[in-house]
């Protein structure tokens, strides 16, 4: 098998899982810095429009180093989804496939549902719910609870901090109510 | 100075499209309950973290420039509980955390591009509102 095809199929989660989580020590040791991406969202408000919000006055500039992993994590998605793409359809088990099938998303190729996640779904109801209303969620809401799924779920816990598993246990409730309360609604828009 | 950044962020971020961590068809998955492979990799990442800080206290391990290594202990406030669940609902609508926001911008579902700056401006309304809100 060559490169290029080891490249472009899809890893198993023990070997990407294991990989994740050297992000905290080579952080650690880098610089002593701790893993959590949510609050490079705080940074570009700080560095772009702060306005009058104290929240938003701090000395930015020290945590550059993490919108330059930011900007990295970009590249690196060119690489994995542009460069070395994956050519088949992401292979979710055949529950899921059938749970979407009945909600009429069909087609499983690419990372997103083309159905709902394209600049033309943006203009109707349910695009801009799942695509401006969602990322406002995860904006606002990981402001809000301090941290991620890498600052809690991966730094935090590593750490073993008990409010992070409290913040990650409400990351998943919240995930939970919307996949089986609210989803089924919003994908019949 | 910062190339190692830059560097580990492409690692990064090359792991988690391969690993369809930033597919919002794996994150249904997981929230489905049908499939292991985003717990498996949640879990194993967890398990890397809490042994390399455990082994770096242990042995006092310092940075690279030869400082020591300390972790602030995280405050509990009552917004991990209210901000974790709105970005629980968040999460599973967008189908990406902020780390797969920025991989997604990248990996050519561009109107990703869309649901970061959504994510910025809700960052910016959670700093305009904080002192109202409950923490």
């Amino acid at each position: 098998m060559d490169i290029r095809d080891l490249l472009s199929r899809p890893w198993p989660w023990y070997l990407a899982g294991p990989l994740i989580g050297l992000m905290v020590p080579l952080l650690l040791i880098f610089g002593n810095k701790m893993f959590g991406m949510s609050s490079t969202l705080r940074q570009i408000c700080a560095a772009c429009f702060p306005g009058r919000i104290a929240f938003f006055h701090y000395d930015w500039k020290k945590e550059k180093w993490n919108l330059v992993l930011a900007a990295g994590i970009v590249l690196g998605g060119v690489l994995g989804g542009i460069v070395f793409r994956n050519p088949e359809p992401v292979r979710i088990s055949a529950a899921t496939v059938a749970d979407l099938q009945a909600a009429g998303i069909n087609s499983q190729l690419g990372l997103h549902p083309v159905e709902i996640f394209s600049f033309g779904a943006l203009l109707t109801l349910r695009g801009f719910i799942f695509v401006v209303v969602g990322g406002f969620l995860v904006g606002f809401g990981t402001r809000y609870a301090g941290g991620c799924t890498s600052g809690h779920s991966i730094m935090g816990m590593s750490n073993l901090q008990w409010p992070s598993l409290v913040a990650t246990c409400c990351f998943f409730a919240g995930g939970l109510l919307m996949t089986w309360v609210l989803l089924p609604g919003l994908l019949r828009l | 100075m910062y190339l190692r950044y830059l560097l580990l962020g492409t690692g990064f971020g090359f792991v988690l499209t391969k690993a369809e961590a930033i597919s919002w068809f794996r994150i249904q998955e997981m929230f489905r309950f049908q499939s292991f492979h985003m717990y498996g990799m949640i879990m194993s990442a967890m398990l890397v973290g809490i042994v390399s800080i455990q082994l770096i206290k242990r042995f006092k391990v310092r940075t690279l420039s030869g400082d020591p290594i300390t972790i602030p202990p995280k405050q509990f406030h009552w917004g991990y509980v209210i901000g974790g669940v709105i970005f629980g609902l968040g999460w599973a609508l967008a189908g990406a955390c902020p780390g797969p926001l920025y991989a997604l911008t990248g990996s050519g579902v561009w109107v990703m591009a869309i649901a970061l700056a959504a994510a910025v401006f809700g960052t910016w309304v959670y700093g305009w509102l904080r002192d109202k809100l409950p923490h």
